[in-house]
C-alpha cells in the first residue's frame, strides 16, 4: 500500500508539471494581456518601467520557472516561517498579485475561510441528506419513497445551481423574507446574536450547493446499496436470524460505503469549481470570487496561481480517493 | 418440429430498442418535453413575429407585465421577452449540440486509437488524465476572457462568441467519451470476428470502420445525450458569470444573467430562462437514462 501511494505520488508530479505549464502558457500567451492595455499616452520609458516592475520583461520560460519555484519553494517556506519563526524564505520574492501588489497567497489566506465555511458546510449537509435517502431508497426499491428520491436526484442533477440559488433567493429572501439575499462577509461571530445572523445568511448558499451535491451522492449510495443487497452474505446474515436493522445498517451499509467514500472524496475539488457560481450569486467573498475578480482585472499571477491550486486539489483528491479505496476494501490490493 | 406460432414474432432491432425505450416513463416524458422545446425555439419565431417598434415606442413599453401583446412581458429595453426566449433557446440548443459533436468526435477518435493501437494507449491516456486534472470552469472563464476580443475581431462578435465557446466546451469535455470508448474497444478487439477479419488480411482502418465503430455506437450515443445537457449547463454558467454571449445575441443563460438585476421586481425574467434550461437538461438526462436501458441488450426484452 505504501509503495502504491508513493508510486502514485511520483506519477502525480509530471501530471502537475504539465498542467502547470498548460495553465501558465494559456494565461500568459493569450492576447489581451494587461501589457497591451497600458494607455498609449504613457511615455515609452515609463511603459518599460511598468513592464519591468511587473516582471513581465523576462522570457516566458524564465518566468515559468520562477513561478514554479515561488509556488513550490518560496510560498511553503514562507508558511513555515510564519509558523515557526524561521527565516527560510527571507529575501525571496513571493508571487505578487498585479492588482494589489500584495502576495497572492496572503489574499488566498484571507479569502479561503469564507469559502471553506460555506462550501464545507454545504458539502457536509449534502452528504448528510444524501446518505439516508440513498440507503432507504435502496432498501425499499421501487417504493413511493424510492421514486420520489429518483425524481429529487434527477431534478438536483438537472437544475443548475445558479437557477436553484436564484429561485431560493426569490422565494425565501424576497417573498418570505426569512433570510438575507446577500452574504455579509464583514460579519464577525462574537455572540449568539451574530452567530444566529451567520446561520441565517449561510442558509441559502448552503441549501443551494447542498441539494446539488446530495442529488449525485444519493444516487451512488442507492446503487451501491442495491449491489450489496443481492449478495450472498446478506442472505446468510438474514438466515442467521439477524434483525433487519443489523443486516442493513451494519453489513450492507459498511460494504456499500466503500465506493461512496471515494465518490465523496472525488467530489471535493469539483465543489470548489461549483463554488465560483454560488459565491458569485450570494456575494460570498471567497476564492471563487477572487478568481472572477482577477480574471476581470487581468491579474495574471493571481489567475495562474488560483487555477493551478484547483488543479493540485483535483490531483490530490484523486490520489486520496484511490488510496482510500485500497485501505477500505481489503479485496483490492494494488501491488 | 417446434411450434413456430408459440414464439413471439421477431422484431427488428430498432423496433426492440423503441419498445424498451417506451417502457421508461421518464424517457418518454423527456422526449415529449424536448420535442416541445425544440418546436418552441425552431418553429416559434415564425409563428410569433414580434412587432417592429421604434426605439422611442419600445422604451415607453419597457418592463411590461404579461399581456396579449407581449405574452411574457417586455424587458428593460422594451424588447418582447417571448421572442427573445425563442431566439435565445435556438442558440443555447445549438451550442449544446455543436459542442457535444466536437467532444464526441474527438473523444471517440482518441478512445478508438488508444484502445486499438497498444503503442498509443499510454500517451493518449496520460493526455486524458491531464485534461481531467484541469480545473475546467476557471480555465473556460480565462479562455473566454482572453480570446474573446481577438476572435471577435476576425469573425465578428456573434459568430466569434459562438465559435469560441463551442470550441472551448468541446475540447474540455471529450475525456469521458474517450475513456468509455477505449474500454469498449479493448474488449471488442479480442472478439473472434475481429480476429477473423484480421486473419483474412483486413487493415486496421477497415476493421475499425466495419467492426469496431458500429459496436461502440450505443455507449457513444448515451454519452452524447448527456454531453448535450452538460454543454448547455456549462454555456449558461459562462453566460451567468458575464463571460458568455453578448446581450444582443443572447442564450438562456445570458437572459437569466440579465434578469438577475431586476430579480426583486420582475422575478419572472429569471424564472423563464432558468426553467427553460432546467427543463431541457432534465429531459435530455431522462432521455439518456432511457437510451442506456434501451440500448443495453441485457436489459432489453426483460
Amino acid at each position: 500500500m505504501l509503495t502504491f501511494t508513493l508510486r502514485r505520488l511520483l506519477l502525480a508530479i509530471p501530471t502537475l508539471l504539465v498542467v502547470s505549464l498548460v495553465i501558465f502558457l494559456l494565461v500568459d500567451l493569450a492576447p489581451g494581456s494587461p501589457l497591451s492595455e497600458i494607455p498609449l499616452t504613457v511615455p515609452p520609458e515609463v511603459r518599460q518601467k511598468m513592464i519591468e516592475a511587473m516582471g513581465a520583461d523576462q522570457p516566458v520560460f524564465v518566468r515559468y520557472l520562477l513561478w514554479l519555484r515561488q509556488f513550490f519553494w518560496v510560498e511553503p517556506a514562507t508558511l513555515i516561517d510564519g509558523w515557526f519563526g524561521t527565516t527560510l524564505a527571507e529575501g525571496e520574492q513571493r508571487i505578487l498579485s498585479w492588482q494589489s501588489r500584495s502576495p497572492v497567497f496572503t489574499i488566498i489566506g484571507q479569502r479561503l475561510p469564507q469559502t471553506l465555511i460555506v462550501i464545507g458546510t454545504a458539502y457536509l449537509v449534502g452528504v448528510l441528506i444524501a446518505l439516508p435517502i440513498g440507503i432507504y431508497s435502496a432498501y425499499r426499491q421501487y417504493s413511493l419513497f424510492d421514486q420520489g428520491g429518483t425524481l429529487f436526484a434527477m431534478i438536483g442533477f438537472s437544475v443548475p445551481t445558479f437557477f436553484s440559488g436564484t429561485l431560493f433567493i426569490i422565494i425565501f429572501a424576497v417573498w418570505l423574507g426569512w433570510f438575507p439575499t446577500k452574504y455579509d462577509t464583514q460579519l464577525e461571530v462574537v455572540d449568539w446574536a451574530t452567530f444566529w445572523e451567520q446561520i441565517r445568511q449561510m442558509a441559502l448558499p448552503v441549501m443551494t450547493l447542498g441539494l446539488a451535491n446530495a442529488a449525485a451522492i444519493s444516487r451512488y449510495m442507492r446503487s451501491s446499496m442495491l449491489d450489496n443487497m443481492a449478495m450472498d452474505y446478506v442472505r446468510t446474515a438474514r438466515a442467521k436470524g439477524m434483525s433487519e436493522r443489523t443486516v442493513v445498517l451494519k453489513h450492507v451499509l459498511r460494504n456499500s460505503m466503500i465506493p461512496v467514500v471515494t465518490v465523496i472524496a472525488l467530489g471535493i475539488p469539483t465543489i470548489f469549481g461549483g463554488a465560483i457560481i454560488t459565491e458569485n450569486l450570494f456575494g460570498v467573498n471567497g476564492i471563487g470570487a477572487a478568481l472572477i475578480g482577477a480574471i476581470h482585472a487581468n491579474d495574471i499571477p493571481m489567475v495562474q496561481t488560483l487555477a493551478f491550486i484547483f488543479a493540485v486539489l483535483i490531483v490530490l483528491f484523486n490520489l486520496i480517493a484511490d488510496v482510500l479505496y485500497g485501505l477500505l476494501d481489503p479485496r483490492i490490493r494494488y501491488d | 418440429m417446434t411450434d413456430a406460432s408459440a414464439l413471439p414474432k421477431p422484431v427488428s432491432q430498432n423496433r426492440a430498442i423503441w419498445n424498451q425505450f417506451r417502457t421508461h416513463k421518464g424517457a418518454v416524458f423527456g422526449l415529449v418535453v424536448l420535442t416541445l422545446l425544440i418546436l418552441f425555439v425552431v418553429v416559434g419565431p415564425w409563428v410569433w413575429v414580434p412587432e417592429k417598434l421604434k426605439v422611442a415606442e419600445a422604451i415607453r413599453l419597457k418592463n411590461q407585465g404579461p399581456s396579449l401583446r407581449f405574452p411574457l412581458g417586455t424587458d428593460q429595453l422594451g424588447r418582447d421577452m417571448l421572442s427573445r426566449m425563442m431566439l435565445a433557446g435556438r442558440i443555447s440548443l445549438a451550442v449544446g449540440l455543436v459542442a457535444m459533436l466536437i467532444a464526441i468526435v474527438f473523444g471517440t477518435l482518441v478512445g478508438v486509437i488508444a484502445g486499438y493501437f497498444r503503442r498509443m494507449d499510454g500517451p493518449l491516456m496520460r493526455l486524458t488524465d491531464m485534461f481531467l486534472a484541469l480545473p475546467l470552469i476557471p480555465l473556460l472563464l480565462v479562455l473566454v476572457m482572453l480570446f474573446r476580443d481577438r476572435i471577435a475581431s476576425v469573425v465578428g462578435p456573434e459568430l466569434g462568441a459562438f465559435t469560441l465557446i463551442v470550441l472551448a466546451i468541446g475540447i474540455t469535455s471529450w475525456m469521458a467519451t474517450a475513456r468509455i470508448v477505449r474500454g469498449e474497444v479493448l474488449t471488442l478487439k479480442e472478439r473472434e470476428y475481429v480476429l477473423a477479419a484480421r486473419s483474412i488480411g483486413a487493415r486496421p482502418n477497415r476493421i475499425i470502420r466495419r467492426h469496431i465503430l458500429p459496436n461502440v455506437v450505443s455507449p457513444v450515443m448515451v454519452a452524447a445525450t448527456l454531453g448535450v445537457a452538460e454543454a448547455i449547463i456549462t454555456e449558461s454558467v459562462l453566460s451567468f458569470l458575464g463571460l458568455g454571449f453578448p446581450p444582443d445575441f443572447p442564450t438562456w443563460g445570458r437572459l437569466l444573467f440579465d434578469g438577475l438585476q431586476y430579480m426583486q421586481v420582475y422575478p419572472e425574467r429569471v424564472v423563464w430562462p432558468g426553467l427553460a434550461i432546467s427543463l431541457t437538461v432534465l429531459s435530455v438526462n431522462y432521455i439518456g437514462d432511457g437510451l442506456r436501458d434501451a440500448l443495453d441488450p441485457r436489459i432489453r426484452g426483460r
